[in-house]
């Protein structure tokens, strides 16, 4: 018996791996039936693999049989693998008992599709409806809904879950045409919409009844294949920002690809993961959510991929000298989360502090900001840099001069080139 | 020069502050009983905790930095670390001098000190949230070791009162001797020396289920890492190797 779940934990976690999404923040859900478990508040990363990413949730398939055969994926139909499949008690039971001994903060579900959209579906909804109703769990629960599952599935696992994500798969359409030619863009974007509208009108009903039940309170969310297609990073930030705008989601992920078969439409077995890439449009992320950038701002007509030697921000401040130097005890919040260096929390800091007294260069440096970056675009008491002196690509070398990689030789953009 | 010792505790420390006032001591360092040190020149008073005088010293911070200042000053308590009653002491005056809420001046040295510290103590917190690993006996309690940098099981007793609220159990700090427990209606604290090595434990203690779940935590662990993204840099930073020997998944690897 213990020997069988082990084999099933075993696949069934290599499967459901390589969707990046381990976050359990954002949800409201308290517990006030002394049931178990809480999901209001922050995030927790309960540990952190060996390749440094955070384990939040019990992120599992409930098989990884499939009736499709997309390239990218592990389980697809025509790649011989072991298959496994749990039941519903024993997803239910792994959930509670290591819920219980605090190693994880919730489960995060999804399948390989077997038999049809809806079949499986139900399966995923009726794991999250018992974790609910007969443990009073209250923990965090995200699905991943199936693209072609009913409507009236995706709306009962709504009630039941604290988030959704449908995996848009591939930047482009063309490369889901080229890659999963059994899935179409249209499957998945009719249930965001579907998604974003409820959670909308939900809201509104809210206000006017106190009763009406949680949907998706820590909202939807999506991820995309990188570097598996030819797609650029303009067209990824672009499509990034579509779903940001119009289906008010709360992330993007964006997946490097792991090649784990072999096939002519795909790079090969053993190319270099484009881990320093995935880094790259995480930063542009970051810019368009919270430092108020636009999408267009990040990449120019010139260069339509991002710069894999610096971080897009410093790119573009580096495209836009004019902007500079700012000067921190006078600008604009907006115009101080433009600088190089600085961060959202000691932007907020500055202008907390300033209110005080007038910053010396001593103190800002205090406050835990870049200094090798920052200092050629600002400019504070004890500090008035003459920037003018400076052309962008001598700053550019200057920071590169100083700056050890954070990936080191193995992922430095020079070694790709040979 | 005047040091004032006092007995370790927050009303004690309040305590000292109301003396630096009610004395109008100037120069004045406050260190808690043990660790006072000989001074060459200078006086050494031994503070009386009174919780009167701490509860005015209190009240008037209240107004001055609210209750979320308050919080800073309870975290950098915890933090026991040596220059912690200065810090405290120095942010004290700022305020009182200043009329207002000066928490947020961070060109102050003793403000930007007072938050760095909090904030250390903060992630300590946030870590144990995160790292504590119950291991459930024969009769139904769950219960986890820890060894953490800061005394931060009052900070986190909340968070796992509103969380397990239908289990029994028992988290000991094992460097400061104590622990809290959840007896399913009410957390309190408890002083124990166990007789048994909690961190160690034989299968006479523990419940049948348990070594299997260790096992499939473990394999979990193990299945969820893409080794072809290995980055050891960025995990270490993530879970520093002093916390390896209170993690489930990172014993016996």
């Amino acid at each position: 018996m213990s020997e069988r779940i082990r084999e099933k934990l075993a696949i069934l976690a290599d499967a459901a791996k390589y969707d990046v999404s381990c976050s359990s923040s954002g949800s409201n859900r308290k517990n006030t039936n002394k049931g178990l478990g809480d999901a209001t508040g922050m995030g927790i990363c309960h540990t952190y693999t060996e390749d440094g990413r955070c384990v939040s949730l019990l992120k599992i398939l409930l098989t990884n049989v499939c009736i499709y055969d997309c390239a990218y994926c592990v389980s697809r139909k025509s790649n011989d693998i072991k298959r496994a499949a749990f039941t519903v008690q024993e997803v239910v039971d792994l959930t509670i008992n290591f819920y219980r001994r605090n190693y994880i903060e919730g489960l995060f579900l999804s399948s390989g599709i077997f038999k049809n959209a809806d079949y499986t579906m139900e399966r995923l909804v009726l794991i999250a409806k018992k974790l609910r109703t007969e443990h009073r769990f209250n923990g965090y629960i995200h699905l991943k809904t199936i693209p072609g599952a009913s409507e009236e599935l995706m709306h009962e696992a709504g009630l039941y879950a604290d988030r959704l994500s449908v995996n848009i798969e591939l930047p482009t359409e063309s490369g889901l045409k080229l890659l999963a030619p059994d899935k179409n863009r249209e499957d998945m974007i009719r249930p965001m919409d579907y998604i974003s509208d409820t959670i909308i009108s939900m809201k509104e009903t809210q206000l006017r009844m106190k009763s009406t039940p949680k949907f998706v309170p820590a909202g939807q969310s999506t991820q995309m294949i990188i570097g598996a297609t030819g797609e650029t990073d303009r067209q990824i930030i672009d499509t990034a920002n579509h779903f940001y705008k119009g289906f008010n989601l709360k992330r993007v992920y964006y997946s490097g690809y792991v090649p784990v078969l072999s096939d002519a439409r795909l790079p090969a077995l053993g190319s270099q993961v484009p881990m320093l890439r995935e880094n790259r449009l995480y930063q542009a992320d970051w810019l368009m959510r919270f430092y108020g950038f636009q999408a267009a701002e990040i990449t120019d007509d010139a260069s339509p991929n991002l710069d894999l030697e610096i971080d897009p921000k410093l790119g573009w401040a580096l495209r836009n000298l004019h902007v500079f130097p700012v000067d921190i005890n006078t600008a604009d919040l907006h115009l101080i989360l433009r600088i190089p260096g600085i961060g959202v929390g000691s932007a907020q800091k500055i202008v907390a502090a300033r209110r005080f007294a007038h910053l010396h260069w001593d103190q800002l440096k205090k406050l835990g900001i870049a200094v090798n970056r920052a200092k050629y675009f600002l400019t504070c008491k004890g500090w008035t840099h003459q920037l003018k002196d400076y052309e962008a690509l001598t700053i550019r070398q200057y920071i590169l001069s100083g700056a050890k990689h954070r990936f080191g030789q193995l992922h430095s953009p020079q070694l790709t080139l040979f | 020069m005047v040091e004032l010792i006092y007995d370790g505790s927050f009303e004690g420390l309040f305590t000292a502050i109301f003396e630096t006032y009610s004395r109008k001591l100037t120069a004045v360092k406050i260190s808690r009983a043990g660790t006072e040190q000989a001074l060459l020149f200078g006086e050494q008073i031994t503070v009386y905790t009174d919780a009167t005088q701490a509860q005015r010293v209190w009240k008037k911070l209240q107004v001055l930095i609210g209750w979320e200042g308050l919080h800073s000053i309870r975290q950098v308590y915890l933090s026991e670390i040596p220059e912690m009653e200065q810090v405290i002491l120095g942010t004290v005056r700022y305020a009182l001098l200043q009329g207002q809420d000066v928490l947020s001046d961070y060109g102050h040295p003793d403000i930007l000190r007072l938050r760095q510290i909090a904030r250390m103590v903060h992630r300590e917190k946030h870590r144990m949230e995160a790292f504590v690993r119950f291991q459930l006996t024969k009769d139904e309690l769950y219960y986890s070791v820890i060894d953490p940098d800061f005394n931060v099981l009052p900070l986190i007793l909340a968070h796992f009162e509103g969380r397990y609220a239908d289990q029994r159990w028992l988290i000991y700090d094992q460097r400061r001797k104590y622990g809290i427990y959840y007896d399913l209606h009410t957390t309190a604290f408890v002083d124990l020396t166990p007789d048994v090595a909690l961190d160690q434990p034989g299968m006479e203690i523990l419940n049948e289920e348990e070594p299997l779940y260790q096992l499939l935590w473990k394999d979990y662990f193990h299945h969820v890492n893409i080794p072809s993204r290995k980055n050891t840099k960025l995990h270490l930073q993530h879970v520093p190797k002093r916390y390896w020997k209170y993690l489930t998944e990172k014993r016996g690897i």
